[in-house]
């Protein structure tokens, strides 16, 4: 184990390159996330942020470039692997909570078989986890019979209870009715608030002002920008982004 | 009709050697179809490529010829046991290869982002088959490993004529050429036999297929 090191940013992607068959994803990608900050990915569809959110924990492989995760660059497939993806929390546009498993089961599957918790405890830190994202109650349900909003906030949990140093979020509302998203994102504020070190892929702009210490802005599988919210939302500096904000702010 | 009754403890005694011949064989070919499926399906290429000859060679043999080679091959490489155990490895490998295809089509019949997830939270492939995509297959895979164990439930009679012996089919061929007994209630009484294990093992199967449903 090498020490925290707070200099020494969270995610780290330097020149990162990835295709899908002809299609450039990924354009020479260079981008940290520092420690304890929250950081939202916004861009049109296709943009490549996706890509990008899923490339940190490789279940996207790149082709090329470099990318480090507390300073460690990611492993090829196997244990070394699964190990930092145990310490990377990731959160899906679909939840894909385990459909076989109740949402407790969840949230405990990982912390048993991965950091051989004793069941008991497990449970006990899932009940916690369940409490703190409002649906301790549904914990003996399957996911199948919670809302979209519950099963996200389910995920949430299920992340969290690998205590990890960093989460990925990839489009969490996208999939939900627009009443249920108020209660993820304030789920997502309170983690933020917590001191958390995110990734957040969305498209929830107020989500991005009020929560995000920087704001990356994608297109075509590049950044184009890098700035404080303040900076992105009121003076965009390139014409992809004023266009962008021009099609999403004018409602 | 009465051959069946006054040959009765022949009768059984066949029913429990084709029982044993099942059971084994049903025992091994799940586990075995079910290891060859993880291969299959693995991030490691070579253990795609042993999953995939496998499957090739054993389903494309035909089951007398696989029994050959475990009853009079095996015994010329140094490999010495006997007959019953040729016969139900014979079976194994043949099975198997139909119970890993039926095992993959229901790997593939989960939806990709419950192995992303699994991935995600840290399992690590074997561990994400096991505890996440497995059970899920499980709902799909039923029905299809139903008729493959039904199909290898009567191919143990194959089994039987390759100097294992004892089984329902052996009976009946010892009753109508060694004794002379009429062929069509002789046979009746074997096709009874196999109908006593199929039928019920059918309706076990249904039953079961009900138990692993899962909602989404």
């Amino acid at each position: 184990m090498t020490e925290p090191n707070p200099a020494r940013p969270m995610v780290r992607m330097a020149a990162v390159d990835k295709f899908f068959g002809p299609l450039h994803v990924l354009k020479k990608i260079t981008l940290e996330v520092p420690r304890g900050q929250v950081v939202v990915v916004l861009g049109p569809s296709g943009s490549g942020k996706s890509t990008l959110c899923r490339a940190i924990n490789r279940l996207e492989p790149i082709d090329s470039g470099l990318i480090e995760v507390d300073g460690r660059p990611l492993p090829a497939e196997g244990k070394e692997l699964a190990r930092l993806r145990a310490e990377v929390g990731m959160v899906f546009q679909s939840f894909n909570l385990f459909a076989h498993k109740t949402i407790l089961e969840n949230v405990t599957l990982a912390p048993i078989r991965v950091r051989k918790l004793p069941v008991a405890e497990a449970r006990k830190t899932g009940l916690e986890l369940l409490e703190r994202v409002g649906i301790a109650n549904q914990a003996d349900k399957y996911p199948a019979q919670l809302s979209g909003g519950q099963q996200q906030r389910a995920a949430i949990a299920r992340a969290l209870a690998m205590r990890p140093k960093v989460m990925l979020f990839d489009e969490p509302t996208s999939a939900l009715d627009p009443e249920m998203v108020q209660e993820v994102l304030d789920v997502m504020s309170a983690l933020a608030a917590d001191g958390m070190t995110m990734l957040v892929v969305t498209h929830e702009m107020g989500f991005a002002r009020k929560a995000a210490h920087r704001v990356i802005f994608m297109s075509d599988g590049e950044v184009v920008e890098d700035s404080t919210p303040q900076e992105f939302f009121t003076a965009p500096k390139s014409g992809r982004a004023k266009d962008f904000l021009g099609k999403i702010l004018t409602h | 009709m009465n051959v069946i009754i006054d040959n009765f403890p022949l009768y059984v005694s066949g029913f429990l050697q084709t029982l044993r011949i099942c059971a084994f064989a049903a025992l091994g070919s799940l586990v075995l179809g079910t290891v060859i499926a993880g291969f299959r399906v693995s991030p490691v290429p070579p253990l795609r490529w042993v999953g995939t000859a496998w499957v090739t060679v054993f389903r494309n043999c035909p089951l007398t010829v696989v029994l050959f080679f475990c009853a009079f091959g095996l015994p010329e490489i140094g490999v010495n046991g006997a007959y019953f155990w040729f016969g139900v490895t014979g079976l194994i490998l043949y099975t198997s290869a139909f119970v890993c295809e039926a095992v993959r089509s229901g790997i593939n019949s989960v939806p990709a982002g419950q192995a992303e997830a699994a991935r995600a939270v840290g399992l690590t492939f074997s561990q994400s088959l096991t505890s996440v995509v497995l059970p899920q297959a499980l709902r799909t895979v039923v029905p299809p490993l139903g008729s493959v164990i039904i199909a290898m439930i009567k191919n143990s009679a194959i089994v039987g004529a390759f100097g294992v012996g004892g089984d329902l089919f052996a009976v009946g061929d010892t009753l109508t050429s060694s004794r002379g007994e009429a062929v069509l209630p002789v046979l009746i009484g074997v096709v009874l036999g196999y109908l006593v294990i199929t039928i019920p093992g059918g309706l076990l199967l249904g039953l079961l297929e009900r138990k692993v449903a899962i909602a989404r």
